[in-house]
């Protein structure tokens, strides 16, 4: 589904990614891990399209085609879409309204009708009780006065609605206690199936505990400097990242 | 002929149609000589230094409108705030309309000026509040001071508050080639009285307006008032808006504008704090495009202690437009644990576009939180990835995001319908086209 191919890129002439490969698989889910400011969320923005950063050499190839000219609207048109480490606040703009934006948008560029408003309704209802999430809650401006939790939870269900072929979660599991931890986790897990494909990018193991990965890779100062399976994300909970470090530079 | 001295020669005419024997104009006469003294601004007061009104004063403005103007309701009906129900003052080409109005003595009194200068019942409130509160100095205010005759006049009783809002609106034909216009209203909200009024100026073709309006405003002890202007007027259009607001203890006042159109605006918002408790709103929302140009003056002084005041006015400024915002903040010696916060936020969609942002505070009392803010730039790139990544093209999401600048502005509008209009002109200035009703 995803092929990345020794990705450069920088921002500010300042190299982040150093030649990153990946390969992810439909029915995959790959989580990437590492220690702060070795490129995790650069990844993450670099492949929803983010403009700020100049991909210097390499390439990412989504279902055989080739995103380095598309637009970040464009992208998630193609089905790719970023849960945000940061939310933005959108006073005005209730959670429902952007979310009907967002899927009417996405299928005006596929050549679609508009959703009908009962179908709307319908998967509105249906996914918002995927994630628990309040009916008061879908009213309010988006992300305005949300909390950490809340902003979160209000992400996987964009996702949800949007039913994405590749989910790239960043850090989505900071700012969450234990329980609104387990709903986020269950929700993704809900939505997983053989046809779509998530990165999960996050710091620590835990989010590991309950969205259970096929892949882990360690991401070290722009490079993926080790892959393994989900017994990798064991080890570095349990030794930190110091080894991955010294190894990579010896 | 300029139009400084036709406007001294016209007063003689002027004279010739109001009671000479009446009290208030004695007040006209010594305004006149307060203006003949000081003419028009010039940009080389520093009140006036990013305003020009050259170009105005070289227009030939007929000064009294020659003949009555007859309107047809559907014809005017969407400039009126036509979703409720609502008592209504309005004036074709200054000339009052009967026929457009819908006025009550029931309890409160919403009427015209003509008639409280004239009728004797309205004698005692004019002597008690007419031109206490607007400016005896400054020049604008005191030429409409010399041709007040007609405007709002809004009296509310002690503990009274109208069944309805009320709408002043004051409509311009084109009958004349171009038409100066001087409203002076007059609003008083007794002790605990409560009001809402909405006031648009709004000028029907291509010809020219300019008009010079002031409101005073007297709002009584725990009295509250809510006072929305909507300023989207055609290109032709100038307006300068005066209003001098005089509140007592624990009242509320909020002023809201809505600058949207119109050719040259000058706004002249003065609150006054007269009594201790006493809260004042000020918010403006401006989105101009063209050449069109808003300025802002606002004034509020602090004059006894623990009051607060709040003010919050957004711009957005395309093409070649330019705005102005100028806040003063005066807290005299006395009024400890003044809580005035003042912000203004901007941003500019073009390179040829203009903002004059100054805070002016002058603060004499030592234990007082002032607090002021203001940003002039683009719009937050971060956002913009945010809303793109969800599909939303640049062009629409551009849009939502200056929707949502401008939008807190709205929260403290309590009139739904009103908000709801104004969200719509909002949408429409902006082009936000995203599938549904903002």
């Amino acid at each position: 589904m995803l092929e990345i191919k020794n990705l450069h890129a920088s921002v500010e002439d300042k190299e982040i990614l150093k030649g990153i490969d990946l390969k992810v698989n439909a029915g995959e889910v790959h989580a990437i891990m590492g220690p702060n400011g070795s490129g995790k969320s650069t990844l993450a923005s670099v492949i929803a399209g983010k403009e700020d950063f100049e991909v210097e050499e390499g390439s990412i190839v989504l279902e055989g085609e080739d995103l380095d000219e598309l637009a970040p609207e464009e992208r998630a048109h193609k089905g790719i879409f970023l849960s945000f480490q940061y939310p933005v606040e959108i006073p005005g703009v209730s959670v429902t309204n952007f979310i009907k934006t967002a899927i009417n948008e996405s299928r005006k560029a596929r050549g679609l009708e508009e959703m009908p408003a009962n179908e709307m309704l319908k998967k509105i209802r249906e996914k918002s009780e995927l994630l628990e999430i309040d009916r008061k809650f879908l009213s309010r401006s988006l992300n305005e006065g949300f909390s950490g939790g809340e902003k979160k939870r209000n992400e996987i269900f964009q996702m949800a609605m949007m039913e994405p072929k590749l989910a790239i979660l960043d850090e989505t599991d900071s700012g969450l206690d234990i329980d609104a931890l387990r709903i986020v986790a269950n929700g993704v897990n809900k939505l997983r199936n053989k046809d779509n494909a998530i990165i999960v990018i996050t710091h620590y193991q835990r989010l590991l505990d309950y969205i259970v990965p096929d892949f882990v890779h360690v991401l070290y100062n722009g490079k993926i400097v080790k892959s393994g399976t989900k017994e990798l994300a064991l080890e570095l909970e349990e030794k930190g990242y110091d080894w991955i470090k010294q190894e990579a530079t010896v | 002929m300029d139009l400084k001295e036709k406007l001294i020669s016209s007063f003689l005419a002027f004279e010739n149609n109001v009671d000479l024997d009446h009290p208030v104009h004695e007040v006209r006469s010594e305004a006149i000589k307060n203006f003949e003294n000081k003419g028009f601004p010039s940009k080389k007061e520093e009140a006036w230094k990013y305003t020009s009104l050259n170009s105005l004063q070289k227009v030939d403005f007929s000064i009294f409108p020659k003949e009555e103007s007859t309107l047809e309701y559907k014809d005017v009906k969407k400039y009126f705030l036509h979703e409720i129900d609502t008592y209504k003052i309005v004036f074709v080409d200054g000339v009052y309309s009967s026929y457009l109005s819908e006025t009550t003595h029931d309890g409160v009194d919403v009427c015209l000026m003509s008639s409280a200068f004239s009728k004797p019942m309205f004698r005692q409130v004019i002597e008690v509040y007419f031109n206490k509160v607007a400016s005896k100095d400054e020049s604008l205010t005191t030429l409409n001071t010399a041709f007040s005759k007609e405007g709002a006049y809004i009296y509310i009783p002690k503990n009274k508050m109208p069944k309805k809002p009320i709408q002043i609106l004051h409509l311009a034909t084109g009958n004349e080639a171009a038409l100066m216009l001087q409203p002076r209203n007059l609003i008083v909200a007794e002790d605990n009285a409560e009001v809402q009024i909405i006031e648009r100026h709004q000028s029907l073709t291509d010809n020219e307006v300019f008009t010079n309006s002031v409101t005073e405003i007297f709002a009584g002890k725990d009295a509250i008032v809510d006072y929305y202007k909507v300023q989207n007027d055609a290109p032709t259009a100038s307006l300068v808006d005066n209003t001098y607001i005089s509140q007592k203890d624990s009242s509320v006042v909020r002023v809201h504008t809505f600058s949207f159109g119109g050719k040259l605006i000058r706004n002249n918002l003065n609150f006054y704090q007269n009594g201790e408790r006493i809260d004042s709103t000020l918010k403006g929302v401006t989105i101009l495009g063209d050449k069109q140009h808003v300025d802002h003056h606002t004034l509020v002084h602090h004059r006894q202690p623990n009051c607060e005041s709040h003010q919050d006015y957004k711009g957005i400024f395309g093409d070649s437009s330019t705005g102005v915002f100028n806040g003063k903040i005066i807290v005299d010696k006395i009024a400890q644990k003044t809580d005035a916060f003042q912000q203004n936020n901007n941003i500019l969609l073009s390179d040829r576009a203009t903002i004059n942002s100054k805070p002016q505070l002058e603060i004499f009392a030592d234990d007082v939180k002032c607090s002021h803010g203001c940003t002039i730039g683009q719009l937050d790139e971060d956002a913009l990835f945010y809303l793109r990544s969800r599909g939303i093209p640049k062009k629409e999401a551009t849009a939502l995001l200056m929707y949502a600048f401008a939008n807190n502005v709205l929260e403290s509008v309590r009139i739904p319908e009103l908000k709801s209009r104004i969200n719509k002109i909002i949408a429409n200035k902006l082009g936000v086209r995203v599938g549904f009703d903002l």
